[in-house]
């Protein structure tokens, strides 16, 4: 799904510069799942940004999909397309529109693909369905508890069926129960859509259910276990044998 | 999803939604207020103005009197045998005068009034007669009760029996053709009876002022006597009193055959000459042409009256246009202004909002378009809002707002047919020049002295202001109303559009 070779990320900050990522270079096949730990600071939400094409490597290229498109050299509007397609995300603090009902915020990732309205509407429904929000469909954010708003979120993301979840910190925001609620939640869309799916995670609980982890250390990613020849379809089972530690 | 995300995002913010509507309201509401005010003012002016000089009159051509001729020929003469120099009648003779004069204005020709309607860019050209007519009657005291010695003595005494003259304001008016529609005439609204028209050119048929008529208990069918010769009333005028309309109107070619000017005949001449230019824009270069062409006269525009114009209608122009039109750009300026700031502050207040809906693929544009609709939304409720402050602010105005009163100028007597009406009113009867009665001097008859001051001192118009909210001012506030929620709205969409997803993403808030 994704080929990244040699990115690398600097911010200006003050008169220096900040090196978020150091020549990174990553593979991520189509339907894995793949955890990325690390120490704050170290480049983690960078690479995250990166593969959703929320922003441009200083250099690099980023190759995504099976034609091998290089998102670094597309124009803004292929970018926006692309996003708007193929590429779902789940955000720590949920990002929904607080003015929206759970049921337009769904709606809000079909308004850039055209879809008619009724359509949208149905579409969304039956996405809150599969994340068991049904009866919430009609309630404000600030109606609902942190795990039925990340809920939410994850209906919104996987609405347009993209064909990876970027999930930042999904968890961070939520106490112990609902964490493994949503965890369990994201593998069962994860295997039933056969998403590539990649989690942004301090959390080993989360990283322990991924085929693979990476960790981000001072913008450098090194993969330290890799599950996916071992047991193919079980995600989880390698990490058990290998523990990271954050 | 456009506008049920757009209604929600107004219903959350609608405190400040509000502060930005009322902003714009009040500056529209200002605008048209001033809008309508200014109108008003300007309808004030041109009640003034049209008094004076007809309803689709633009410029108008007089002469100053010759020189010594002013009094000349004014008011009542009594002269007894050919050129004033006859025999004294017996004591107790009953002896009337009816004259019809020209007074403080010299003469022009029929043959200016067809050159000047050969002027490029004249629609046309009518002459005009402002005359007085003045009735009088005396009976011939003994010689022995004459104060002054024989007739035309000076010394104000006078005759025992003496009493002031009556005096009718009368205009020839020309009935042929487009001429009809130029001079007082035009701006007169039939009351009664018919309008003359071109039949009657040579026809002793009056149409007079209705207040005249009814305070001289006259109607249509009745007769007047002018210059001695009756004419039928065959319709009655009501005329805007502001103007000091004349009483009577009769045909051009009658007053041209009655009247004199400084004991001559006013066979084939006029003294006002009315020009309709052919647009609003001809109306200088007319202005200027007619000068040239006829030479030693006075030609004025409303331009140039609008500027002699004193009074509080002229303070309340100046305030509309100077005070009132700055204040309102002020307001709106500020309006615009917290519109933009308070819209780019929401935005602000929205990076993340904007940067999740970049994340979900949506454009720009889209995001842009969001935000000004609603920057719009407020500046539409804002408008029409301010609309309703307008009219509101216009009927206060117009309710609460004082009579005007207008001057034009303070040497009207040469130069409009208004001024010169007035004064051929006043000189009536003090020293009616050569021989007969009616000794000028002191205290002979101080009814004419005061109108004569009053002419000095210019005539002086009271009008309403009447403040009229025009379809104009109502789509003007519109566009403004459109145009502050498109800058606010551009100001905030502009922030909102230039943020990278990831940058607003990580936005803390």
């Amino acid at each position: 799904m994704y080929k990244l070779t040699g990115v690398t990320k600097d911010y200006p900050k003050g008169r220096g510069v900040v090196h978020a990522l150091r020549g990174v270079d990553l593979a991520i096949d189509d339907g894995e799942w793949l955890a990325i730990q690390g120490p704050t600071g170290h480049g983690k939400s960078t690479l995250l940004q990166m593969l959703g094409a929320l922003d441009h490597p200083t250099s690099g290229s980023i190759q995504f999909g099976d034609q091998g498109t290089d998102i670094t050299q597309l124009r803004e509007s292929q970018v926006t397309k692309l996003r708007a397609q193929s590429i779902g995300f789940i955000f720590q603090t949920f990002n929904l529109v607080p003015t929206l009902t759970a049921q337009e915020n769904v709606e809000a990732a079909l308004v850039p693909l055209r879809v008619p309205a009724a359509e949208r509407r149905k579409r969304a429904a039956a996405a809150l369905a599969d994340v068991g929000l049904s009866d919430r469909a009609r309630h404000l954010p600030s109606e609902m508890s942190g795990g039925q708003q990340q809920r939410t979120a994850i209906a919104r993301a996987l609405v347009k069926q993209p064909k990876v979840l970027l999930a930042d910190e999904p968890t961070g925001n939520l106490d112990e129960g609902t964490r493994d609620e949503i965890i369990g939640l994201l593998e069962n869309l994860w295997r039933d859509h056969q998403l590539t799916l990649v989690v942004v995670t301090h959390d080993s609980t989360v990283a322990r259910r991924a085929q693979r982890l990476g960790i981000m250390q001072n913008g450098k990613l090194s993969i330290k276990q890799d599950t996916r020849r071992q047991a193919a379809g079980a995600p989880g089972s390698g990490l058990q044998q290998a523990p990271m530690s954050n | 999803m456009f506008f049920t995300y757009l209604g929600r995002e107004l219903r959350r913010r609608a405190r400040q939604a509000s502060i930005i509507a009322i902003g714009l309201a009040l500056g529209i509401g200002l605008v048209i207020t001033v809008t309508a005010l200014s109108s008003g003012v300007k309808s004030a002016q041109s009640e003034v103005l049209h008094s004076l000089y007809g309803q689709d009159t633009d410029i108008t051509v007089t002469k100053p009197p010759a020189s010594g001729s002013f009094f000349a020929g004014g008011g009542a003469r009594f002269r007894f045998g050919s050129g004033g120099t006859g025999s004294r009648p017996k004591a107790g003779t009953k002896v009337t005068i009816d004259n019809l004069t020209s007074n403080g204005l010299g003469t022009l020709t029929s043959a200016n009034v067809t050159s000047a309607a050969g002027l490029k860019n004249v629609a046309a050209a009518a002459g005009g007669l402002t005359l007085t007519d003045t009735k009088d009657s005396i009976t011939i005291p003994s010689q022995s009760s004459s104060s002054g010695g024989g007739f035309g003595g000076g010394g104000g005494g006078g005759f025992g029996n003496f009493h002031p003259p009556t005096t009718m304001s009368v205009d020839g008016v020309d009935l042929s053709g487009d001429a009809a529609a130029l001079g007082p005439l035009s701006s007169a609204k039939l009351a009664s009876g018919r309008t003359l028209s071109a039949s009657d050119a040579n026809s002793d048929v009056v149409l007079l002022d209705s207040n005249y008529a009814t305070s001289n208990k006259l109607k249509v069918g009745s007769t007047v006597t002018i210059a001695k010769t009756s004419f039928k009333v065959v319709g009655l005028v009501s005329q805007s009193a502001s103007g000091n309309p004349p009483d009577a109107f009769i045909p051009l070619a009658r007053a041209q055959a009655l009247g004199t000017s400084a004991g001559k005949s006013l066979k084939g001449d006029v003294n006002t000459i009315y020009v309709a230019a052919s647009s609003a824009q001809d109306i200088t270069t007319v202005s200027k042409e007619l000068s040239t062409l006829l030479p030693k006269t006075t030609v004025t525009n409303q331009n140039d009256l609008a500027k002699q114009l004193t009074g509080s209608v002229a303070s309340a122009s100046s305030l509309a246009s100077n005070l009132g039109r700055w204040l309102a750009i002020a307001v709106l300026a500020a309006a615009f202004l917290l519109a933009s700031l308070l819209t780019t502050s929401a935005v602000s207040r929205r990076v993340r909002e904007f940067g999740t809906l970049k994340a979900l693929g949506w454009t720009s544009r889209r995001i842009v378009g969001q935000v000004v609709g609603e920057a719009i939304t407020i500046g539409v409720i804002g408008g029409a809002v301010g609309v309703g402050l307008g009219f509101l602010g216009s009927a206060l105005v117009g309710h609460f707002s004082p009579t005007l009163t207008a001057s034009v100028g303070s040497t009207t007597g040469s130069a409009t047919p208004g001024g010169a009406r007035t004064f051929t009113g006043g000189g009536g009867f003090p020293g009616s020049g050569g021989g007969g009665f009616a000794g000028g001097g002191g205290g002979g008859f101080p009814g004419g002295a005061n109108r004569f001051r009053s002419a000095l001192t210019s005539p002086t118009v009271h009008v309403h202001l009447s403040p009229a909210v025009s379809g104009d001012a109502i789509v003007a506030a519109v566009v403004l109303a459109i145009a502050g929620g498109l800058i606010a709205g551009m100001f905030g969409g502009w922030r909102a559009a230039r943020l990278r997803p990831a940058a607003a993403l990580a936005r803390v808030e």
